[in-house]
């Protein structure tokens, strides 16, 4: 049924078709509407739903934690500095093998203090364990809720997952969604069942101390299941397409880039002004494309060498810094080329849009203007050159 | 009851206090109890892989948050409409409690949820290596509060944990000690028949941070009571219902047991300031046994 929703409230409508048995939630801008349009859900007695008040991430991230250790579906969302507060507790959920959702609205982290959207929070924890999706525009985000709790529940993963969303831009941004219906959700979702649970009928011992004779392998066997998940997101978003008639690839996407000559690399809601980019210039005659990416964990190498090898330029848009070294998603585009023969001529790339500048569509041609044989690390588009010559005396 | 709940061969010191304590808890909750466990000496002496203690569902996540992590359990439970056969149980030591993990714990006080919070205070961060928490009490010399020509120990008295907990009005808050066990079991088997937010705070000796002999952690746990150091008390609904009445003894006959208190010895003032601490809690608690009352925990 297609409905006009503001993204937050998208979320609220798919996680509720989930039926998490444990939400929990501390407020944060630009999240909140999502926790608060499921709370007014529970209080009119829509969703039927323990809702755990907390005093802070932390410990709306334990909550879930414990909910589905005892063998409950439960869902999290969270941004920024909630991301972090939450940190240790995500790579704890990782490492215990619970198959959480969390949203991510993302936003700018301080210092400086930004509400604004960037992608700096989730690409920090991108080494918690978490399956880590990015979603282009709101429909997008409903569909990733459904096939992420698919992904993390499987037997074979049993892992968490964070829906990452641009802050503002997809949370208080308002599109036509196709909204699946519970029958179809139904269909596609089966209700949770735990592996192991916490469970006084069997009981066991979960998050027990482990010496280095047994560390390693616990820590080597989620990096082996992050390589499973590569395969099986395909197969999860091909029997989407069968239940609810939208066809993703799941990894990656790409956008014209058949015989493209330049090609912008990119994660999430700036790839629909990329792609209306592309058609502006590809109406030019100018032969660019875009691979979005998708999902950013597992980090699909072997897709992207496949769709950029014969590229021969390429730009990397990256929404967040590793401060002291080169960007983040620029440095895995690269890596995904480490020992190969093929590759592009050039992989240049831009960092844009921090704590909510606009990325609009002259930056983006910005991008591809620069996309020259020169290769370019970290080159900063739209900054402001006479702000850095303020002085304070 | 076949199952072993708390069984031996753990790793746990010689004369552990806290072990002690950890099984007369598990053994008065019973086997329908799930347990969060803060990241402490307990976790891990009792859990190293591939072995484990517990013959109860337990789980430990991490130092602090123990407390939000039974909420989750809790809240589970509600939702598979198992909460009324299983008690639900977070512990850990005393910087779990009272310093690191104190907002999650005040969290699910405020929030109601039935859970009974067990805080195994050995006063020290012992899992470290002795270093202060704030339930170290006054002049212990630990690690980072070492006793030295300028310093006496530990500056500061014990964070009012008990206190602390009644102020959120729970239903039910209690100290215990291990020098007192069937007390110990009496209080859990009565928070966790109560429903709601539930705290026992138990006073386990640690022979290596403490520097007592092994043998003697019953013998220190009773005699910290018996001094006035460690009142052993009970609330309902923030009431003071009994406490366990003594005969004190000096505060020296405690502090002469244990080496973390030896630099106090010759130090008249300093241990005069520990027996008004003791004094304090005598008046407070009422804690003086009259002539006609027995040595017994009786009705305030």
């Amino acid at each position: 049924m297609r409905e006009f929703l503001e993204g937050s409230q998208a979320v609220t409508r798919v996680v509720k078709l989930c039926k998490p048995g444990v939400i929990s939630a501390y407020p944060i801008t630009p999240q909140t509407h999502i926790v608060e349009g499921l709370a007014q859900m529970v209080a009119d007695g829509q969703l039927n739903s323990q809702f755990v008040n907390v005093e802070s991430e932390h410990s709306a991230a334990s909550v879930v934690l414990g909910a589905v250790a005892t063998g409950v579906r439960a869902y999290t969302a969270t941004s920024s500095q909630g991301l972090f507060y939450m940190g240790e507790v995500l790579f704890n959920i990782a490492g215990l093998r619970l198959p959480v959702m969390l949203t991510c609205a993302n936003r700018a982290i301080s210092a400086p203090i930004n509400i604004w959207n960037d992608q700096q929070d989730s690409v920090s924890m991108r080494d918690c364990g978490f399956i880590q999706f990015y979603a282009e525009d709101i429909q997008e985000v409903v569909d990733l809720h459904l096939i992420g709790y698919r992904v993390a529940e499987d037997k074979s993963v049993m892992l968490p997952v964070m829906v990452c969303m641009d802050g503002f831009i997809l949370t208080h941004g308002i599109e036509t969604i196709d909204m699946p219906q519970q029958e179809e959700v139904d269909k596609f979702l089966p209700p949770y069942s735990a592996l192991y649970k916490l469970d006084p009928e069997r009981p066991l011992t979960m998050g027990p101390l482990v010496d280095p004779e047994y560390y390693m392998e616990m820590r080597f066997a989620i990096q082996e299941t992050h390589k499973e998940v590569i395969k099986l997101i395909p197969q999860i978003t091909a029997q989407f397409f069968k239940v609810f008639g939208r066809q993703y690839h799941g990894l990656i996407e790409e956008y014209r880039t058949k015989d493209a000559q330049r090609v912008i690399v990119a994660m999430g809601s700036v790839c629909g002004t990329i792609k209306e980019v592309v058609d502006e210039l590809r109406a030019k005659g100018k032969k660019v494309g875009l691979l979005k990416i998708t999902t950013y964990r597992p980090f699909p190498h072997q897709e992207i060498y496949e769709r950029l090898k014969n590229i021969p330029r390429v730009a990397v848009l990256d929404k967040a810094l590793s401060l002291g070294s080169y960007a983040p998603l620029a440095v895995e585009v690269k890596a995904a080329f480490f020992g190969k023969k093929k590759q592009p001529q050039v992989i240049s790339s831009f960092v844009a849009g921090l704590g909510g500048r606009d990325i609009t569509k002259d930056s983006i041609k910005e991008i591809f203007r620069l996309l020259t044989a020169k290769e370019r690390a970290c080159e900063f588009i739209d900054l402001k050159p006479e702000l850095l010559k303020e002085t304070y005396e | 009851m076949n199952r072993q709940l708390f069984a031996p061969g753990h790793t746990a010191c010689v004369g552990c206090g806290q072990s002690l304590g950890a099984r007369l808890v598990i053994e008065a909750s019973g086997p329908n109890t799930i347990v969060a466990n803060n990241t402490g000496c307990l976790e891990v002496f009792s859990t190293k892989y591939p072995e484990s203690s517990w013959g109860v569902p337990w789980i430990h996540s991490l130092f602090e948050n123990a407390a939000a992590v039974a909420s989750g359990i809790e809240a589970a439970l509600i939702y598979l409409g198992k909460k009324d056969t299983v008690n639900v149980i977070a512990q850990g030591g005393d910087g779990g409690t009272a310093d690191i993990g104190l907002q999650a714990l005040s969290g699910m006080f405020e929030r109601g949820q039935d859970i009974l919070y067990v805080c195994y205070d050995n006063e020290a961060y012992m899992n470290t290596g002795i270093q202060r928490s704030g339930l170290t009490p006054f002049d212990a010399n630990t690690t980072t509060s070492p006793a030295g020509s300028a310093s006496s120990g530990n500056i500061r008295p014990k964070k009012p944990m008990p206190e602390i907990a009644n102020a959120h009005g729970i239903p039910y808050v209690a100290t215990a000690s291990v020098g007192f066990p069937q007390d110990l079991q009496r209080k859990v088997k009565k928070a966790v028949s109560i429903k709601g937010p539930k705290y026992i705070q138990i006073h386990v000796p640690c022979p290596l941070g403490w520097r007592h002999e092994p043998v003697q952690t019953a013998q220190v746990a009773k005699t910290a009571v018996e001094a006035g150091l460690y009142p052993l008390v009970e609330y309902e609904n923030t009431r003071l219902i009994a406490v366990r009445k003594i005969k004190p003894s000096p505060v020296e006959e405690y502090l002469k047991l244990q080496g973390r208190f030896k630099h106090l010895l010759n130090n008249p003032e300093e241990i005069k300031k520990i027996q008004e601490i003791a004094n304090h809690n005598i008046e407070k608690y009422n804690l003086r046994v009259t002539s006609s009352e027995k040595n017994l925990s009786t009705e305030c």
